[in-house]
């Protein structure tokens, strides 16, 4: 629901970036969002071309890398990926002890020319 | 050519967050981010938790709302410090509102923290604004699948308030779905069912945060 703001969020640090480097131009952002978050892709790629209007990141392709929502059991000392939210290890039956991956949301790298 | 960055989107905003958390902590106060829908029952929950805590205990209150005043008057009756903030449209409250919002407490005067956050199950809970405890309510009328729905929220909180539970017979709200569903993504998680209106449960509730006042304010001292 905030994709506007977490998206002129995302504009921030990679024209802050981009600029540092000298770019003429932003080809590429890759961004890590971890499935955990509320936030839906489509809709940052949305607002991205009204956010970067007139700017060096204009056209920028947004590439989103999905991280899976994985839960590490401290009894099988075992990761593994959650369905539906549920902590229960598929193996022992316990409850996980950790999340440990699914709430990223970063910018990584940028491409620029 | 290829420029690492690693800087997550939410880096300001945890900043932030971790200095309104030193303040909290300096001060031995426990903020409370209490989030849940609109109509959820936040505003009388809060109405409630002063009408049995104040008497004891210093309590502020930060009413976060999209536009106007009307919790915040109506929490004003109660006699303690109330920050209104309008986030002009946000659907969620930041850590930087919530240290402009501190500019007007003296919270040396205080114990707890009451933060109302945005009515929204989604936003609020991606903004970590420094507090001490994650709270969150669920009202009967919403129904016992939301867990699902707005995972993040529910694996983020310590503690969930089941409001409204005057209302299950004349609802399809299933408790025992519910408890076992919090009980697979948020083990942690302590659970009370209430009635803001009945004040049912409500005593639980009070006797409860009434330790964690305690157990923040004694690792803040010692």
């Amino acid at each position: 629901m905030h994709e506007l703001g977490v998206t002129e969020s995302i504009a921030g640090i990679v024209l802050r970036h981009a600029e540092m480097n000298g770019a003429r131009r932003v080809v590429k952002v890759n961004i890590k969002l971890g499935e955990l978050t509320g936030i839906v892709d489509h809709y940052v790629s949305f607002y991205w071309d009204l956010v970067t209007k007139d700017t060096i990141a204009q056209g920028a392709e947004l590439n989103f890398n999905k991280v899976p929502v994985v839960a590490y059991c401290g009894k099988c000392r075992e990761e593994f990926r959650i369905q539906e939210y549920d902590l229960t290890c598929p193996r022992c039956g316990e409850l996980a002890s950790d999340i440990i991956s699914g709430r990223e949301f970063m910018v990584e790298s940028i491409e620029i020319e | 050519m290829d420029i690492q960055i690693l800087e997550g989107v939410f880096d300001a905003n945890e900043k932030i967050a971790r200095e309104n958390e030193v303040l909290f902590r300096e001060n031995g106060v426990l903020a409370v981010n209490l989030m849940a829908s609109p109509g959820a029952g936040k505003t009388s929950l809060v109405s409630r938790t002063l009408e049995l805590l104040s008497g004891e205990m210093g309590i502020g209150v930060i009413e976060g709302d999209i536009a106007s005043s009307v919790d915040a008057e109506k929490i004003r009756s109660y006699g303690v410090p109330v920050v209104q903030i309008n986030t002009g449209g946000a659907c969620h409250l930041d850590a930087a509102m919530i240290r402009e919002a501190l500019v007007h407490l003296d919270l040396s005067s205080l114990d707890l923290l009451i933060i109302e956050n945005v009515g929204n199950l989604v936003c609020p809970a991606e903004f970590n604004l420094g507090e001490g405890l994650r709270a969150m309510i669920l009202s009967v009328a919403e129904g016992h699948d939301k867990p699902l729905k707005y995972p993040l929220m529910f694996s983020q909180s310590h503690v969930l308030l089941v409001n409204k539970v005057d209302l299950l017979g004349m609802s399809d709200f299933d408790l025992g779905t519910l408890q076992e569903t919090i009980r697979r993504m948020n083990p942690g998680m302590v659970v009370f069912e209430v009635s803001c209106r009945t004040g049912e449960g409500l005593s639980s509730w009070a006797e409860w945060l009434r330790k964690r006042v305690a157990e923040y304010r004694g690792g803040a001292t010692g």
